[in-house]
């Protein structure tokens, strides 16, 4: 952005320059803010029209109680007094909190990991980084659907191979059984999954690092934990700040990975934020509440997001 | 890490992430003894019928990423080259999108793609699918377009070529790799969507695939054919798995683009 920013600056002292040329194409560059326009009006219009507008209707419409079928009316602020008496939303905060924290702590150790592991180049180093990355190449829902089979006990081995080590007795139930077992099959789905995905982002900040740094400490008798703590933490943190952003953020906007695997059990046990949202609004059909769910759920990451981008900001300058 | 070690740690990660993937496959083609294509021939009647959601699917991906590609292409070049009032709203507003949660405002938009005669639609969908794909997309063409030299334009320009002439016969092929990244993941995107159609779309011929393969999962009435439902989930990954071993430079390029956001 502050490449354009200075092309930008640059571009009046290129004009004056070339004030002959300029002379001769004065019309053109009066319109060129014109032509700018038109290229630009269908982003403008898409932008607009499915952005803005649903941002403040949004809002709108959690200030109002919003049938799905009858006229909507005004009854601020009840969308979002009735949410504190609602035992359900609380319960999906608790559990959606737990579940960000279980998967950020395991998903960013297993990924950094994976990335550290395959950061040197050594033949045959591409093929496991290709199998690392292959589940992330699949759909989620397609992955997670690809999961409820794999733990199933009608056609998945995960059981008769556990029982035939002698892991466990008989076969469990990995998705409807224990409430434990059931958030351990979602945590084991989003680490494969997802872990790929980030170790790739975390390679590529891992390979920004000169190899010289890493080769003046060796020559000064640094250990390999001294350069990971004092050269590969420090150089790595806006790659870590971020990978750390994308896990927070998607974990707390969970959805596929309980709406299908797990259905939400057992019990409500596995129910997140944003599965109380879509049965706020399309099973009981009140889309005022799940508007002002959808609004408190936007300002929580907006500033959780923007508290990210400051602290990136501020250790990189 | 010696390398005894080290081989030995990674084929047993490697193992671990691409067995799911070959179980998925091996399972739909032997659900019991015997080798059979019968979970094939049950997809293909499933529902609707498998043709009616590939259908959906083809047309959904079709408008979603000309869709893509038309307006960003034309937005990066607008940012890359003119300037004009409201540049840099616009540009800090479409960036913005990918700050706001993707389910928060599917709520709002359900209900107005509604007032536009949009509602269980794959116009009004791929409309969605498209402006959610725009923040990467518009960047990564920008930025395309920035890396081409302006004396190539500018040129053509002195030789009387039009603003359009130019971006079509001159830019456009300098930009193709752009192209490609923002096709693939607008491809990928809605291919493999499935909050989006299941919020937007209400009937059953309209369905998508996710929506329809996973419905197996959570519509069956008592027992789950999942032979069929992994068959259904080997159709949707095989494409993506295809695109990866193929475009592999690009992935990592859209990636890298991600990765640089901060």
């Amino acid at each position: 952005m502050s490449n354009s920013q200075r092309v930008r600056d640059r571009a009046p002292v290129a004009a004056a320059t070339h004030r002959s040329h300029a002379r001769a194409r004065r019309p053109r560059r009066r319109s060129s803010g014109l032509v700018g326009l038109a290229y630009a009006s269908p982003a403008a219009l898409i932008v607009g029209l499915f952005f803005v507008v649903p941002l403040a209707l949004v809002v709108w419409m959690s200030l109002n109680n919003w049938p799905l079928l009858a006229a909507p009316t005004f009854n601020a602020p009840a969308n979002y007094t009735r949410i504190a008496d609602n035992d359900l939303v609380l319960d999906a905060v608790v559990f959606t909190l737990k579940y960000t924290a279980v998967v950020t702590v395991l998903l960013f150790t297993i990924s950094f990991g994976l990335a550290l592991l395959v950061q040197r180049r050594r033949p045959g180093v591409g093929l496991f980084r290709g199998a690392f990355f292959l589940p992330a190449a699949v759909g989620w829902a397609t992955a997670t659907l690809l999961f409820f089979g794999l733990l199933s006990d009608q056609i998945g081995p995960l059981n008769d191979m556990l029982v035939a080590v002698g892991l466990i007795d008989e076969p469990v139930s990995w998705t409807a059984g224990d409430p434990e077992v059931a958030f351990g099959s979602t945590v084991t789905l989003v680490i494969w999954r997802w872990a790929g995905f980030n170790m790739l982002i975390l390679l590529t900040g891992l390979q920004t690092i000169p190899t010289e740094i890493y080769e003046a400490a060796r020559v000064d008798g640094a250990s390999a934990v001294q350069a990971f703590r004092r050269i590969t933490l420090p150089l790595m943190r806006p790659t870590i700040a971020l990978v750390l952003c994308l896990m927070v953020t998607g974990s707390m906007l969970g959805f596929e990975q309980f709406y299908i695997l797990t259905r939400g059990g057992p019990g409500n046990s596995t129910t997140s934020v944003v599965m109380v949202i879509v049965r706020e609004a399309f099973v009981r059909f009140n889309l005022g509440s799940a508007a002002a769910m959808s609004v408190l759920v936007l300002i929580a990451l907006v500033v959780l997001n923007a508290l990210q981008l400051a602290f990136i900001r501020k250790r990189t300058q | 890490m010696n390398r005894a070690a080290y081989y030995v740690t990674a084929a047993a990660f490697a193992v671990l992430f691409v067995f799911p993937l070959l179980w998925s496959g091996w399972s739909s083609i032997r659900p019991g003894d015997a080798f059979s294509l019968d979970s094939y021939r049950r997809l293909a009647t499933y529902g609707e019928g498998l043709g009616v959601y590939v259908t959906n699917t083809v047309i959904l991906v079709v408008l979603t990423v000309a869709g893509t590609l038309t307006v960003a292409t034309l937005a990066g070049y607008a940012f890359a080259r003119f300037p004009f009032p409201g540049r840099g709203v616009l540009f800090v507003l479409t960036l913005a999108i990918l700050m706001v949660p993707y389910p928060t405002i599917l709520i709002p938009l359900y209900v107005l793609l509604g007032w536009l005669g949009l509602q269980d639609s794959l116009v009004g969908l791929a409309l969605v699918m498209i402006m959610f794909q725009l923040p990467f997309a518009v960047f990564m063409m920008r930025n395309a377009f920035e890396s081409v030299p302006r004396t190539l334009d500018e040129a053509a320009m002195i030789d009387g070529a039009g603003s359009l002439r130019v971006l079509l016969r001159i830019l456009l092929p300098a930009v193709v790799p752009g192209l490609v990244t923002v096709g693939l993941f607008a491809f990928l995107a809605s291919w493999n969507d499935y909050v989006a159609p299941l919020i937007l779309i209400s009937s059953n011929d309209r369905f998508t695939l996710p929506v329809a393969v996973v419905n197996m999962r959570l519509h069956n009435f008592g027992a789950v054919d999942y032979p069929t439902m992994q068959a259904g989930v080997v159709f949707m990954a095989l494409p993506c798995l295809l695109l990866f071993l193929i475009l592999q430079r690009y992935y990592v390029r859209g990636f890298m683009s991600g990765a640089l956001r901060g």
